[in-house]
């Protein structure tokens, strides 16, 4: 008989559980104010959350069998998806209330899915992965349509529910031939089948690359990409936001955990693969952002490009380049929340306009704003001494490491290309004709904006709090390597 | 030989369910045999000792997605007629595709004859025979994959909240019943009593 104690670890989960649960009843019996008083009460659930995450910081548990890891590279993954869920959630209330969709199932849905994000985190076996997913996913497809008198968001719902269906099947075969030859759903479990075996078989192998494919179009890495600029365009800012920074951490949270957990020893066979999505990824974001005129398909190529490049340190096997690829994650996630909290105010005539054309001149309407939106766009582009630089800086150093010369030129190649994209937008604000000023920003954004921007100009001057955790978190998921 | 006299009936009345609700010209008539067909197959599960399972099918199949059924085809108008006409086009590629699975249904079923070294793989393990299959799933279902369950109701949680919050909507002019204002009703908001002249009327 279990002791209530034992599941002590699991609180963060069980209070966002329960915490969406009641706000689901607070927001259907108050109409009139339900959604604002969710709104509110949903960050203090994700804080609470946060507050257990951290005070349990150092302490390792396994619950359900094995079913579910706690440990401290779960933890600063779930602390870094709550928090990004919790400022984009923050940023939304201006955008949500202007559109009228503002309800209080929103901040629910977002809960759950953050919820699902955990889950996927945490997963010790392939079921566990499978329903992490799904609560994430299915959350994500009712938010992007949330908007549902627009046939935009409309079918931008619908592509991402019929292209994640596609892949959660692909998933699902993957899962089905891993258990057909190792006989386990358990992650260790596999790692030692596969051991056993000698030379690992073929149809665990074909699982393994159904499997990938399938977190693959999580994480949005070419070519399972195709998804990704229309719904970034058609789903509301505020989701978009959303989308662009907290399921794309969790993905590549779950890729880390399963490839190097349950597969160390097929290392020789991911290893191509990654390799490939990364060059893909990192090649196509950085030539598909070119020709894009709305800001919103271009953050999009944008982001299947740093997909790719944190996927670099994935590649490099060692490590160096997981923590490469967990201080990517945290610089990648403040530089596209920051870069949301500006595209979240452009707006004119109590219109949102989403042109990179409507940026013409922003500079001299509002200085601070272009400002600190200048500064993101040299810190996407990877320009030191911002903190960018140092993301890319990180992986790359493990891939060469790891002898993985033609995968680090590639990326810096890349990186040139993309500095083009990011580059003409500081041109277009700074150097162009002045069009009509945007609407006051409101108070939050600017909070935002101000502290990512501050966060990405200082970092070079501390950057050892991050670097540590990262370790810390590394070590844990790999502790003998 | 009971049992076989059961099995016998059972297996007798799908297939015959089975073909008339392909054959009928009625489609309420067809999603009507098709429960049929339902019902016989659980009984088949029974005679096999899979009662949970005849259960289920009974819970999910008749009552859930052939009441849908039954819906679907009562509120749309489709026109049946129509739909048969090219029926026997399909027949060649039906009779193709009917093929492929019997062949996989016999290499399936017939593996061990093909390869006789499967016989020695381990086998899947035997549950107590003392005890039910509900009970063997109770006992497991609630306690050692207590986490898929829980994730598996939020997974349905979700799709419902999705789906009421996607397509409900609040419409004007629409008038519902509310029995509290119907019951606190009283006469003298309902009535007006007026002293009628006589010989003048209203």
């Amino acid at each position: 008989m279990s002791q209530v104690s034992e599941y002590l670890p699991l609180l963060p989960e069980i209070i966002v559980v329960i915490g969406a649960l009641v706000l689901l009843l607070v927001g259907v019996f108050n109409e009139e104010r339900g959604a604002k008083m969710v709104w509110g009460l949903t960050m203090l659930v994700i804080a609470a959350a946060v507050g257990f995450l951290i005070k349990d910081w150092g302490t390792n548990t396994i619950l359900f069998n094995g079913s579910f890891i706690i440990d401290d590279y779960a933890r600063l993954l779930k602390i870094m998806v709550l928090l990004g869920g919790l400022v984009t959630l923050y940023m939304s209330i201006t955008y949500l209330s202007e559109t009228g969709i503002f309800k209080s199932e929103y901040s629910v849905l977002i809960l759950f899915s953050l919820l699902g994000m955990m889950m996927m985190i945490s997963a010790g076996d392939l079921i566990a992965l499978y329903l992490g997913l799904e609560v994430q996913s299915l959350a994500l497809y009712v938010v992007a349509s949330f908007r549902r008198d627009s046939v935009r968001s409309s079918e931008s719902g619908l592509k991402y529910f019929v292209l994640g269906s596609l892949s959660s099947g692909m998933l699902l075969y993957g899962c089905s031939m891993i258990y057909g030859f190792t006989g386990t759903i358990y992650f260790n479990e596999i790692a030692t089948a596969s051991l056993v075996a000698g030379a690992p078989s073929l149809g665990l192998i074909i699982g393994l690359v159904f499997l990938l494919a399938g977190l693959a179009f999580k994480i949005s890495a070419v070519p399972f990409h195709m998804w990704t600029p229309d719904v970034y365009e058609g789903a509301p800012t505020a989701v978009t936001a959303f989308f662009a920074a907290c399921p794309k951490i969790a993905a590549m949270g779950l890729l880390i955990r399963v490839i190097y957990s349950a597969f160390p020893e097929l290392i020789d066979q991911w290893q191509q693969i990654i390799v490939f999505i990364a060059i893909a990824s990192m090649i196509l974001g950085a030539f598909g952002a070119i020709g894009q005129t709305n800001i919103k398909r271009l953050m999009a190529y944008s982001s299947i490009s740093h997909m790719g490049f944190a996927l670099v340190g994935l590649a490099a096997g060692n490590r160096e380049g997981i923590e490469g690829a967990l201080i990517y994650l945290m610089i990648y996630l403040v530089m596209t929340v920051g870069t949301f909290a500006l595209i979240l105010s452009m707006r004119r005539n109590e219109e949102m306009v989403e042109n990179i054309d409507d940026l013409k001149g922003l500079s001299q309407t509002n200085l601070t704003a272009a400002f600190m939106l200048g500064v993101l766009m040299f810190s996407l582009a990877g320009i030191p001494p911002l903190a960018g630089f140092f993301a890319k800086f990180y992986v790359f150093m493990a891939a060469v490491k790891a002898n993985l010369f033609p995968l680090a030129v590639i990326g810096i190649l890349s990186s040139v290309v993309g500095a083009f994209y990011y580059l003409r937008i500081i041109k277009i604000m700074f150097f162009d004709e002045a069009k009509e000023e945007f609407t006051q920003m409101p108070s939050q954004l600017k909070l935002v904006l101000g502290a990512s921007g501050l966060f990405v100009l200082f970092y070079v001057v501390y950057p050892n709090p991050i670097i540590e955790v990262a370790r810390v978190a590394a070590r844990a998921l790999l502790p003998t390597i | 030989m009971l049992t076989a006299l059961f099995f016998y009936l059972f297996a007798s009345l799908t297939v015959i369910s089975g073909f008339m609700v392909v054959f009928v010209k009625n489609p309420v008539h067809a999603v009507l045999f098709l429960i049929l067909a339902f019902f016989n197959v659980a009984g088949l599960f029974l005679l096999l000792g899979a009662e949970f399972l005849a259960l289920t099918l009974l819970i999910v199949y008749v009552g859930a997605v052939a009441v849908l059924f039954l819906f679907v085809v009562m509120m749309l108008d489709v026109d049946f007629a129509e739909l048969k006409s090219g029926f026997l086009n399909y027949l060649p590629a039906g009779l193709f595709v009917g093929g492929i699975l019997l062949a996989e249904i016999i290499m399936v079923s017939g593996a061990w004859i093909l390869n006789p070294a499967l016989s020695t793989l381990e086998k899947v393990k035997e549950i107590d025979p003392t005890v039910t299959n509900t009970e063997n799933f109770g006992k497991v279902l609630y306690t050692d994959h207590l986490y898929y369950f829980e994730a598996a109701g939020i997974v349905l949680l979700i799709a419902m909240v999705g789906a009421i919050v996607l397509t409900l909507r609040q419409r004007d002019g629409v008038r519902r019943q509310d029995i509290a204002t119907q019951v606190g009703r009283q006469p003298k908001d309902a009535m007006e009593i007026k002293k009628v002249e006589t010989g003048q009327g209203i």
